[in-house]
Parts: structure tokens; C-alpha cells; sequence
């Protein structure tokens, strides 16, 4: 077990490197100058070479990343934005909680509907019941989150006042100048954005978890256990559960770390201040060190929580533990 | 009294694309001790046919007819509590794929000892206790050892052994093998067999050996019957249907048996495909096929009459009596000469 983390963790660090690395080379290379964007309109030439100078800019590409990298490593420090002049570091902190909010909110409403009615539907293919979850999956799929965040946001906020129509607050009060706060205003504030941002994944997850819970069915094991004499309560939560919700476990790992990234629309449609909402500002904005910070920040995101499926599945699958 | 009684059992399914009839007017029975064999191609119904006697087969789309009686009690229409009383404790069943038909993500321990909590009120640590001596008695070796590894851990081979070993735990009357030694290599067939027989002499069941190689019926059936289309189509001891085959179905089996001395050249072969299910020919199913075929082959399906060999030899075919003496005392020549030469 100690030589598979070892292995993992190793196999993470690598693709940490490798995405950095390309990250580096996309935003920093291609665009045609970072000191002249940096030192803002109207400066000289002057200014726009002590910019550069200060940047590091007139060091070599591969000098530069190292930078960079000993700065993420040694000093945590994303440097500072181009715009605001605020760390980098600090605004995704401020950002982070609110998408996690969002994403982690979403992924437990998603998961507790999904599950249920994927199993529900494998189990009576045809039914009433599976052929209405069918044609949500059909429509949770084609309808685009701004337009299902739009109509929500219009019908509950503001035809019918049940929910705000936008905005955020904090779960944790004793933020200053903050309008609201605390787990209830919270838990309000976030109802439409969570129910806009799992109707994709809900939609997704009925359609994997019914495929893998009716395959699972045919398996010989599951005959196997039928021949035993076991009833279809236990036949269905020892043998088809257990490993028809194996590969859910490796989805949802890589769904949760691409989200995190920035779940960009429901976060514009709400005006909630989370990464997603950051980043399409920053694009705006040309502020290139916000823009590599944050997209650093959802690889290790996606890094780390590739890392936790592949530990969980090493305790879930005997299969993939090494002995 | 049989310990296994079927009379004039159907098996139907309703798809989209029809009714199938996979078994129609099956009827045997066996004893304790016994080994019934039961050949044919791929589609025959073997399968399905001891499937039904399980209650494994679908209540949505399967439609059940006939009768099955275990030590006289009648299983068709017991309720689905009942069955599941008699699955796995009276009658064990064991498949063709030993690869697959274990939880992967189950221990072996925990897969036979879920077997023994089933059926019997003991606490885990008996059940632990019984799988480790099942273990030992299908020839496992370091069984203590092997109870908390996973299938993956195990070959072909021993697999079949576990899956014997969870199908025997709770002691039943009846060991259904549905091809159990199809998916494995030569030698370990062998081994698989000769435990079975064993077993068999040890516990005192009934075996039944759902096959297509007459190479293992001829080595541990008392009884076979031959089913084609979904029908029985010749029923006999076993000595009885090696030295007197009745139809040409048979025939055809038999002499597709490969040969140890045979001089080189091609196998002998069964010509077309299996009937389909779905439409099935009219008249005998096997017509369409058979190199014997006559008016009355294509419009009226033989009745199951009796050999001349023997009272407890039936088979299907309008052939008479003399036309088969003649064709099969020459296939039956032919075939010993080769043996012999």
C-alpha cells in the first residue's frame, strides 16, 4: 500500500510539472508582451523596460518558470495582478470558498436525486418512472445552464420572491461591510445556483449510474449470487451496487476537480464571486498573472482530487490493490 | 421416488420480435447418486431448461409450464420466498465461466460464507469455519490462507473449484453444472471432473451435466438426454446412446467427435445452423439439416417413441426401423474401424 501512495504521489507531481508548465507556455509566451500589458496605458518606454526588468521578462523562458515555480513552491505566491495589484494568493482564496460552495452544494443535491433514480429506473427499464427520468436526462443534457439559470433566476426570484434573484453570503459570519450572512442566508442564497448547476450532472449521472447498474445485473456474479438463494434486496446492495457505483466514484473525482476550476456560467448568471466569475474578469482585463494563477489552481485541483480517487479506488477494488 | 421429477416442461419468452419457445415438452427424472447428462448445440435449451427448474429465469418475460418435482414437491409456482430456500441450500448450480462468476470485490471467504448465512442460522465464525473445510475438501490448498484473497488471486481452474465448493457448502440434493469445465484448459477439466465424482460418491447428490462434449458425458453420465430446438430429441442410458443412437441428430454428434487415430482430414460436421428459436421450422426442427429428410419431416414433428433397444430409450424421427438399423450399423463401422486402425 505505502509503495502505491509513493508511486501515486510521484505520478502527481509529474503532472503537476507538465501542466504548469504548459500553462506557463501558453499565457506568458504566446501573447505578444506581458511588461507592456503590465505597466498599463500610457507608459514609456522607459517604464515598460523597468516593468520588464522588475517581471523578470528579459530573463530566459526556461529561468522564468523556474521562478515562478520556486515562488509556488517556496513562497505559496502566484505573484500579484496586473489590475488591482493584489496577490494573487488572496483573491483565490476569497474566490475559492464560494465556488467550492457552489460545486461541493451541488455534487451531494446531484448525487442524493441521481443515485436513486438511476437505480430505480435500471430496475423496472420502461416504466413509467424510467421513462420519465429518460426524457429529463434527455432535456438536463440539451438545456444550457444559462438559460436554465435565466428562467430560474426570472420564474422563482422574480415573478414568484421565493428565492433571491442573485448574489452571495458568506456561511461564516464577521465578514466587514458584508450585506448578509451566515449558513441560513448562505443556504438561501445558493438554492437556484445549485439547482442550475446539477441539472447538467444530475442528468449525466442518472444516464451513467442506470448503463452501469443494468450491466452489472447481467453479470454471471450476479447470477452466481442468485443461485445462492439471496434475496434481491441483498443481491442488489452486496453485489450490483458495490460495483456498478465503482466507476461513479472515479467520475465524480474528475467532475469535482474540472469544477472547481470555475463552474464559470452559473457563477456570471448568480454574480456569485467565485473563481469562474474572476477568471472571465481577468480575461476582460488582460491580467495575465490572475489568469495563470487561477488555471494553475484548478489543475492542482484536478490533480489532487485524481490523486484521492485513485486512493479510494485502491480501497474500494481489490483488483488495482497491490498485495 | 425421483429426486428430481420434470414432466412436459415449456419455457417461453416474450421480446420485442416475438414469443420464443426455448423449451417445449421436456420431461426426465433423476435419482440421488445419479448423473444425468444433457447435450446439444448452443440454443438447444439446455441451459434454459435447468434454469427454470432454479426459478432463475425472468417472471417478466418468462412464460413456465409442466411440472417439476423435488422429492415429490411441486417448485413450479412456489412462491419467490420458498425458492429462494431451496436455491443454493437443495440444489446448487455452477457455471461455465469461472472467470466471471465470482464478486470481484468480495473476498472468497466472504463469498462462501454469504452462501452458508443464507440458509443456515450460525454465526460468521461457523460459516468461516465451514468454508475453510469446503475449501480443503475441493483440493485447495493453503485454504486458511486463501479464504481472504479475491477471485482475481485465483486461476481458472481454481476458481471452478470455489464456485464447487459455494454450491456444495449448505450440502444440497442437486449439483446443477451448467458446462463447468467448457472455459477451462484440457487437463484441468480432467482434474474438475474427477472431483466431481468424488464429491458426488461423498455426499451422495445427483448431478446434472449440462454439455455440448460427448467426451465428458461418456465419462461421468449414468443417464443423457440429447435436445435440439428447444425439444428432447433422443433420451437413453448412457451405454445405450454410444452403442445404439436412434436419430440423426445423434448421429451427427457422434460422429463429430474428433478421433484419436483418424487419418488427418477434416472433422465431421453437422451442415446449417441451429434453428432459430424465434421461427422455428415446421415439422421436426432438426429437417432442415438432416440428410435423411422426408415429406413428413417437414409437416409433423415425431412423437417420442420408444428404441428397440431398450424401454428407457426414447427418441424423435419418421425414419423406420430398418433404415436406421442400416445407417447407423454403417456410421457405427465406420467409426470403430477408425478407432481401430
Amino acid at each position: 500500500m505505502t509503495q502505491f501512495l509513493i508511486r501515486r504521489i510521484f505520478w502527481a507531481i509529474f503532472l503537476f510539472f507538465v501542466a504548469t508548465i504548459i500553462t506557463y507556455l501558453i499565457f506568458w509566451v504566446i501573447p505578444a508582451d506581458p511588461a507592456k500589458l503590465a505597466a498599463g496605458r500610457g507608459a514609456t518606454m522607459q517604464d515598460v523596460a523597468r516593468v520588464r526588468h522588475f517581471l523578470h521578462l528579459d530573463k530566459p523562458i526556461w529561468w522564468q518558470y523556474w521562478f515562478f515555480v520556486k515562488n509556488l513552491v517556496w513562497h505559496q505566491s502566484l505573484g500579484r495582478s496586473f489590475v488591482n495589484r493584489q496577490t494573487v494568493r488572496y483573491t483565490i482564496a476569497q474566490d475559492a470558498p464560494v465556488t467550492a460552495s457552489l460545486v461541493f452544494g451541488a455534487a451531494i443535491f446531484w448525487l442524493s436525486v441521481s443515485i436513486p433514480i438511476g437505480v430505480l429506473s435500471a430496475l423496472r427499464p420502461r416504466s413509467v418512472l424510467d421513462r420519465l427520468s429518460m426524457t429529463f436526462v434527455l432535456i438536463g443534457i440539451s438545456a444550457h445552464p444559462v438559460w436554465i439559470g435565466l428562467i430560474l433566476s426570472y420564474v422563482f426570484g422574480y415573478k414568484l420572491h421565493l428565492t433571491p434573484i442573485a448574489g452571495y453570503c458568506n456561511f461564516f459570519p464577521g465578514t466587514p461591510g458584508a450585506q448578509c450572512e451566515g449558513p441560513v442566508q448562505w443556504a438561501y442564497h445558493m438554492i437556484l445556483p445549485w439547482i442550475t448547476f446539477m441539472v447538467l450532472f444530475t442528468a449525466l449521472y442518472v444516464r451513467l449510474i442506470r448503463a452501469n447498474v443494468m450491466e452489472t445485473m447481467n453479470e454471471d456474479y450476479v447470477r452466481t449470487a442468485r443461485a445462492k438463494g439471496a434475496s434481491p434486496q441483498r443481491v442488489m446492495i452486496q453485489h450490483v451496487l458495490r460495483n456498478s457505483l465503482l466507476p461513479v466514484v472515479t467520475i465524480l473525482g474528475m467532475d469535482l476537480g474540472l469544477a472547481l476550476g470555475g463552474a464559470v456560467f452559473t457563477e456570471s448568471i448568480f454574480n456569485l464571486p467565485g473563481l469562474g466569475h474572476e477568471v472571465i474578469n481577468a480575461y476582460n482585463a488582460d491580467d495575465l498573472p490572475m489568469i495563470t494563477g487561477i488555471v494553475v489552481f484548478s489543475t492542482i485541483c484536478v490533480i489532487v482530487f485524481n490523486f484521492i480517487v485513485d486512493v479510494t479506488y485502491g480501497f474500494l477494488d481489490p483488483r488495482i490493490r497491490p498485495t | 421416488m425421483a429426486t428430481l421429477e420434470v414432466t412436459d416442461l415449456s419455457t417461453s419468452f416474450r421480446t420485442d420480435d416475438g414469443i420464443v419457445k426455448a423449451v417445449s415438452g421436456v420431461s426426465f427424472s433423476l435419482d440421488a447418486g445419479q448423473t444425468l447428462g444433457v447435450v446439444g448445440e448452443s440454443g438447444s435449451g439446455k441451459s434454459v431448461t435447468f434454469l427454470t427448474v432454479m426459478g432463475l429465469v425472468d417472471p417478466r418475460s418468462a412464460q413456465v409450464g409442466g411440472s417439476v418435482l423435488l422429492d415429490g414437491e411441486q417448485m413450479l409456482g412456489l412462491d419467490k420466498d420458498r425458492m429462494r430456500q431451496i436455491r443454493g441450500a437443495r440444489i446448487g448450480m455452477i457455471f461455465q465461466d469461472p472467470m466471471t462468476s465470482l464478486n470481484p470485490v468480495k473476498t472468497i471467504g466472504w463469498q462462501l460464507e454469504e452462501a452458508v448465512l443464507i440458509h443456515q442460522d450460525v454465526t460468521r465464525k461457523e460459516a468461516r469455519r465451514q468454508a475453510i473445510e469446503i475449501l480443503k475438501e475441493v483440493e485447495i490448498p493453503r485454504a486458511e490462507a486463501r479464504v481472504e484473497q479475491y477471485p482475481h488471486q485465483f486461476s481458472g481452474g481454481m476458481r471452478q473449484r470455489v464456485m464447487i465448493a459455494m454450491a456444495l457448502i449448505n450440502n444440497p440434493e442437486i449439483l446443477i453444472a451448467d458446462e463447468p469445465t467448457t472455459a477451462l484448459d484440457v487437463t484441468t477439466q480432467a482434474q474438475i471432473l474427477r472431483l466431481m465424482n468424488r464429491l458426488q460418491e461423498e455426499h451422495k447428490m445427483a448431478i446434472v451435466m449440462i454439455t455440448h462434449d460427448l467426451g465428458v458425458v461418456a465419462e461421468v453420465a449414468d443417464d443423457v438426454i440429447v435436445m435440439y430446438g428447444g425439444k428432447v430429441v433422443e433420451q437413453a442410458n448412457v451405454r445405450d446412446l454410444f452403442s445404439g443412437a436412434e436419430m440423426p441428430y445423434t448421429w451427427g454428434l457422434l460422429g463429430s467427435l474428433p478421433r484419436l487415430n483418424s487419418a488427418g482430414g477434416r472433422l465431421e460436421q453437422i451442415p446449417g445452423q441451429p434453428p432459430s428459436l424465434l421461427r422455428p421450422p415446421s415439422g421436426c426442427p432438426f429437417h432442415p439439416r438432416c440428410e435423411y429428410v422426408m415429406n413428413a419431416c417437414r409437416t409433423d414433428l415425431p412423437e417420442l417413441r420408444v428404441s428397440q433397444h431398450g424401454e428407457e430409450h426414447f427418441f424423435r424421427c419418421h425414419l423406420d426401423d430398418e433404415t436406421r438399423n442400416r445407417v447407423w450399423t454403417a456410421k457405427r463401422a465406420a467409426m470403430l474401424s477408425e478407432d481401430a486402425a
